[in-house]
């Protein structure tokens, strides 16, 4: 008998195939042909083709957040690979599990120079969870299997595999085998919380009287939404989503007191401050949600649940540190309160409900429209709020129409609001949205972005047109980079050094250039007639200029320095 | 303060690069780090000697363990350990005097003289940071040194204890 053998080439296609892999994002190359030729000739895999390998990683990734499959990516050798790099530090910062194929030069002539010749295991090695250098077939399966296991599990995260030319060209040719059942010594993530310390959380979270529970995108990534829900509702207690965990809990929940941080709602902000204990729940005390980590909450007793260990007193100290899956550990922290008969003290989280009702009544997340003034932007988001119906996937870029989207927006349910929060990457947002509608054709998927932001990956409207995704793309136009320009005006004198876009291409002519259809909104009397038109075309494209009020600031604001509750509430307004 | 870092990793390519690149992009200091294949031939040991207090420390031990490749990481600072370094130090030896007292501070260091060249002794001394440093002071009081290498401290806990898989 004798056993099949293939070449490098399809061995990668068949490892992706075995691995349930259904779209590999990316861009050909001389150093990755032997794959490309591969792919066309099998039908299991579909390849989408973008218009820069940036955007294929950032496509991968919205994918993958939406879906929770594990986005790929092949690119070339040299440019092509590191032209993946600022995708893959976005995947890495906000941890979204990526396999990223990078073509690499004959082993025969790295270290050479050679042409498209990059060290990427190198350029990438500080935003990556691992990577791999293939030097011969045989490694290519395990390589790949590997780097799948490693992505998707513990803290999910980017993974590059390196195929060098020659281990993928015809000539050579091997055995095929993939072991799918992964195992690696030297890597065994935590699953469960130390009973112990399991046992002291829920102690300590009984004993409470002013208890915030303070959850991330940890939630959204290990899909524990309902689980979350669940707890909250046993504890009674308020919660706050940072930027990543929005969706973990109904935007809508009467518990729910909005999102923490440099521009989240006074209430979520006060109460973090007020606490006497903070259950934090796959979240990293991140600096834009603490502000000044020496005026951090001082009078917290702080549990902090992560997958992460050094996630965990890496800025602020947690009294209680459980290392585990946070839906995991929410069970038996569930499992605790009910063996210990857990009943929350009723006088205290009155008083604190109060407290916080006061805080509410500010109404911190407010804006104030002129009905004969230029559109605000908040408006704008309200307005795709009622005309989705509160449904729609929504992807941002970043900068003041990604905050404006995060506080005007309340996401019912987790992996609807998909954004670059760790890295904060202009030119994620469309990408990701046409991630999100290869995944979801049916559903309504927008991104909301900026004149700034929008150019930063325009090119793939071209990719729209070729593979049908007719995303809608609502660009916050302020002729200017707006979060930029806030900052020069409050910190820099108004100063606005190099924040004008003074040569704005006109934005509906160039989606016309491309085959879609193009609106523009100036005034508020057309914005929501104009918006409903716009999600009435199912089938193509629609990109929605609307000319909004460049002076508008994104209010709240932490004052930097200060506390977590020291906030501008508006211009020369503090809390 | 000073602490000693005792680390097992696959000896795989690209696994010291990964630790030295941690190191640089978290800044964390690195005071010497070694590192060789041990006698199972598919790990490497390294030790490494750092400066920080409680809390750089324990992000070090921590982001060094999330590495992949990296099976085990202990510090050995507090328990009771042993610390060995390797010193090879080139010095003139011109004439009776120099030489003569070059080889009674080493015999006193118990260290030994591996090389003579025509006006110049190597001289080979293993002992602890502290004991090499004070070698070197002697030498320097008495010679001129023209060329030294030293290895970087290894450790190992003392006893029963033992970094393995």
């Amino acid at each position: 008998m004798t056993t099949e053998l293939f070449t490098g080439a399809e061995m990668v296609v068949k490892s992706l195939s075995a691995l349930k892999v259904k779209y590999i994002f990316g861009y050909p190359g001389g150093s990755v042909l032997d794959i490309y030729d591969a792919i066309f000739q099998q039908d299991e895999i579909e390849h989408i083709l973008v218009r820069h390998e940036q955007a294929a990683t950032h496509m991968a990734d919205g994918y993958t957040r939406a879906t929770g499959e594990v986005g790929v990516v092949l690119a070339t050798s040299g440019p092509g690979a590191t032209n993946c790099v600022t995708g893959i530090a976005t995947a890495y910062m906000d941890s979204i599990p990526m396999v990223v194929l990078a073509g690499q030069v004959a082993t025969s002539l790295i270290g050479n120079d050679a042409f498209q010749e990059t060290d990427i295991v190198g350029c990438t090695r500080p935003i990556i969870k691992h990577s791999f250098s293939c030097r011969s077939l045989a490694d290519i399966p395990v390589a790949i299997s590997k780097a799948f296991y490693i992505a998707s599990t513990g803290r999910p995260g980017p993974v590059v595999v390196e195929l060098p030319k020659d281990i993928l060209i015809p000539q050579n040719k091997g055995p095929f085998n993939i072991e799918t059942d992964i195992k690696i010594r030297s890597y065994n993530p935590n699953i469960k919380g130390h009973p112990k310390q399991i046992k002291k959380a829920a102690q300590t979270i009984s004993n409470a009287k002013r208890l915030v529970v303070y959850s991330g995108g940890g939630i959204v990534l290990s899909d524990a939404s309902e689980l979350l829900t669940k707890l909250v509702e046993t504890l009674k207690a308020p919660i706050t989503n940072t930027l990543m965990g929005l969706g973990g809990i109904s935007g809508t929940h009467k518990q729910f007191i909005g999102m923490l941080g440099m521009h989240g709602s006074l209430e979520a902000n006060k109460s973090m401050a007020n606490a006497d204990v903070i259950l934090a729940l796959g979240a990293r005390f991140d600096d834009r949600v603490t502000n000044n980590v020496e005026k951090f909450c001082p009078n917290a007793t702080i549990v902090h649940v992560d997958i992460d260990p050094t996630s965990i007193s890496k800025t602020i100290n947690a009294h209680i540190p459980i290392v585990g899956l946070v839906d995991v550990v929410m069970q038996q922290l569930l499992d605790e309160l009910t063996d210990i008969n857990f009943s929350p003290d009723e006088a205290a989280l009155s008083q604190w409900w109060q407290q916080i009702n006061l805080w509410r009544n500010v109404k911190s997340i407010s804006y104030e429209q002129d009905e004969n003034e230029k559109i605000k932007p908040q408006r704008v988001v309200e307005a795709l709020y009622k005309i989705t119906e509160g449904d729609a996937y929504v992807c941002s870029d970043v900068g003041q129409h990604q905050m404006f989207a995060a506080q005007y927006y309340p996401f019912a349910k987790p992996r609807q609001w998909i954004n670059s929060g760790g890295a904060g990457t202009m030119g994620f947002g469309l990408p990701a949205a046409m991630g999100v509608k290869l995944a979801f054709p049916d559903k309504h998927v927008i991104c909301i972005t900026g004149d700034g932001s929008i150019q930063m990956n325009i090119q793939e409207l071209s990719t729209c047109s070729q593979y049908k995704l007719p995303v809608v793309i609502v660009t916050l136009n302020n002729r200017s980079l707006g979060m930029v320009r806030q900052w020069q005006d409050m910190v820099y004198g108004g100063r606005h050094s190099s924040s004008y876009m003074e040569s704005l291409p006109d934005f509906v002519k160039v989606a016309e250039a491309y085959g879609h259809v193009g609106i523009q909104i100036d005034s508020l009397d057309e914005l929501e007639e104009k918006l409903t038109q716009a999600f009435n075309i199912k089938d193509r494209l629609v990109f929605v200029d609307v000319m909004v009020d460049e002076k508008e600031h994104v209010y709240p604001m932490q004052i930097r320095t200060g506390a977590i509750d020291e906030m501008w509430l508006k211009k020369g307004v503090k809390s | 303060m000073r602490r000693i870092l005792a680390i097992l990793m696959e000896n795989e390519p690209g696994s010291l690069s990964r630790i030295v690149g941690l190191f640089s992009q978290r800044a964390f200091n690195i005071e010497s780090l070694t590192v060789a294949p041990t006698d199972d031939n598919s790990l490497s040991r390294m030790t490494i000697a750092t400066k920080g207090d409680d809390k750089v420390l324990e992000q070090i031990v921590k982001q060094v363990n999330k590495l992949i490749d990296v099976i085990k990481i202990t510090d050995i600072t507090d328990r009771k350990h042993i610390e060995r370094e390797l010193l090879l130090v080139k010095v003139t030896a011109m004439n009776d005097k120099s030489r003569t007292e070059v080889t009674r501070i080493t015999d006193i260091f118990r260290g030994n003289i591996i090389d003579i060249g025509k006006h110049v002794y190597t001289v080979q001394l293993t002992g602890d940071a502290e004991k090499l440093n004070a070698f070197i002071n002697a030498l320097q009081n008495e010679t001129e040194i023209i060329e030294s290498a030293r290895s970087g401290c290894v450790g190992m806990a003392r006893g029963d204890q033992a970094l393995r898989i």
